[in-house]
């Protein structure tokens, strides 16, 4: 991914800034700028998101394209933000059984891939369970 | 809008072909072409060919006026056009060749299909297959496409009564009527077990759950159906063309398990053809993986939701079965070249319905449905065909 593509992206990719369409108050992570419900009369601003949701579904990568091979195995999973929205992410697991639907997620900052040979890394959000913190 | 009739069809064997370039296999697949057609190639009008990622795979775009070129029609000026919608692009060429001859601004038109995927290293091509899906959300995090249809295949199991067994029996099942295809990429019978045995590459999905990398061409010719009969003794009619799109991404399907555009696309098609899936005699559907024969079959209307599991383990998918499901070995075993394989469909079809598939043939098959998906079910497109 070309550098001015990922730069472009970086609030949403860093800080889970979506969109919401404040017309009907869906919201869009990843973020839409047309909402397809209200179509022209939507009025569409941004909208930051919780980190907070569930898996909804999840596979374990075991052969990934070359820029993801040194981070297999990982989860990779649908998770369904609390705000409504489902998108694709990466669950950051100390075992890769340890994956479950239905399991609680919150959004930290990794290292997301590493690309080409000058090793430009990209970063982004990744999602850990979401476990209470002991007493 | 006039009948359309396929007068020819041609494939190249499916398979690794380091010895035969990307023009090459298009012009292999359109010579066995014109010659089923008995057919020069001085009467085409026109080209449509489907190609997913010659970008990619060869480094070659303007893929449409080198086969043309290449295929000596340079002088002649015809009209040639590329057609990209994933693994669905060769399902679209068709569809467009279809409606220019329905339409009766062509005669007689060239629908083909060709992928050239073995020039480039395996993880180059599993990125340029993850194209299909969204780049920039889906890609970026690290999906593949086994990762996605992986993600179906895990929704499907907790919600629907499908064993790890009964998915490996599709593999099985393909692989069956491979061997009995001579373009087919793998002639080898398989088991149960070489299934469960073969390695993970995205849970629950194995090695023999995924269709392979592939290179190989196809090509078929339409014509008016009024004139069929000057090329063919045995015209294969049109008898509906459907497509229909869906979100890019998996995550924003209304439902995980279901591809709603397969659903549309096949709707669309059994109205124009004015059919019921009860009268399909035998389908070729969209196996890249395991899990996408299983959702086909109950997303075209041959069972309910969360029976094709039990469809397939009591054989009524197989070449004797009920509802015979990929004849040709599905692109599990007969090879999946991206861009031909929505042509190669719609030539199994064709071989079936004239009664020439040897070994595979279904027994007095008269109507034929195909199903091409793009990406996880973003792009769909379904034809149904019938003995003219």
């Amino acid at each position: 991914m070309s550098v001015p593509r990922f730069w472009r992206k970086i609030p949403q990719r860093y800080n889970l800034i979506g969109t919401q369409c404040t017309s009907c108050e869906r919201r869009f992570y990843p973020p839409r700028s047309f909402c397809p419900d209200c179509r022209r009369s939507g009025v569409i601003e941004p909208y930051r998101f919780q980190g907070k949701g569930e898996v909804v579904t999840f596979t374990v990568i075991r052969s990934a394209s070359d820029a993801f091979e040194q981070q297999t195995p990982f989860v990779l999973a649908i998770i369904r933000l609390d705000e409504g929205p489902r998108v694709t992410v990466q669950v950051v697991v100390e075992d890769v059984s340890e994956a479950r639907i239905g399991m609680r997620v919150r959004s930290v900052f990794r290292r997301i891939g590493t690309e080409g040979e000058s090793g430009v890394i990209h970063y982004g959000t990744k999602f850990v369970p979401d476990v209470p913190y002991a007493e | 809008m006039r009948d359309v009739a396929v007068i020819g069809i041609g494939c190249t064997t499916f398979g690794e072909k380091w010895e035969t370039s990307f023009r090459d296999l298009f012009l292999e697949a359109g010579a066995l072409a014109l010659e089923d057609a008995q057919l020069s190639g001085e009467r085409i009008d026109a080209l449509y060919v489907g190609n997913m990622s010659a970008g990619r795979f060869v480094e070659q775009e303007h893929v449409g006026a080198l086969i043309a070129d290449y295929a000596g029609m340079a002088s002649r000026h015809i009209p040639s056009t590329r057609v990209e919608s994933a693994c669905c692009s060769g399902s679209l060429a068709f569809r467009q060749a279809v409606i220019a001859v329905a339409s009766g601004l062509e005669e007689i038109v060239v629908a083909a299909g060709v992928e050239k995927m073995t020039d480039v290293e395996t993880s180059i091509s599993v990125d340029a297959l993850a194209a299909a899906a969204d780049r920039e959300w889906e890609g970026f995090v690290g999906a593949t496409f086994p990762g996605l249809y992986a993600m179906i295949a895990t929704d499907y199991m907790h919600r629907y009564p499908l064993t790890r067994e009964q998915l490996a029996m599709v593999a099985v099942k393909n692989h069956y009527n491979g061997a009995r295809n001579p373009i087919a990429q793998f002639h080898s019978e398989i088991t149960v077990d070489t299934v469960l045995r073969s390695p993970l590459v995205a849970d629950p999905l194995r090695l023999f759950d995924c269709s392979p990398i592939t290179d190989g061409a196809a090509a078929v010719i339409l014509a008016p159906l009024e004139r069929a009969r000057e090329f063919t003794d045995a015209p294969i009619k049109v008898l509906a063309t459907a497509q229909a799109s869906d979100t890019i991404a998996l995550h924003d399907r209304r439902d995980i398990s279901t591809l709603d555009a397969t659903v549309v696309a096949a709707r669309r098609a059994y109205e124009m053809a004015g059919l019921t899936p009860a009268a399909i005699d035998l389908v070729e559907v969209h196996d890249c993986f395991t899990i996408a024969e299983i959702c086909a079959i109950e997303d075209l209307g041959f069972c309910a939701k969360g029976e094709a599991g039990r469809l397939t383990e009591e054989g009524e998918t197989a070449l004797n079965g009920r509802i015979p499901v990929n004849t040709s070995g599905g692109l599990k075993a007969c090879g999946h070249p991206v861009g031909a394989t929505g042509i190669k469909q719609v030539a199994e079809i064709v071989q079936q319905l004239r009664g020439d598939a040897g070994r595979r043939q279904v027994d007095g098959a008269e109507i034929g449905m195909t199903q091409n998906v793009g990406g996880t079910g973003a792009s769909v497109a379904v034809h149904i065909f019938g003995r003219a």
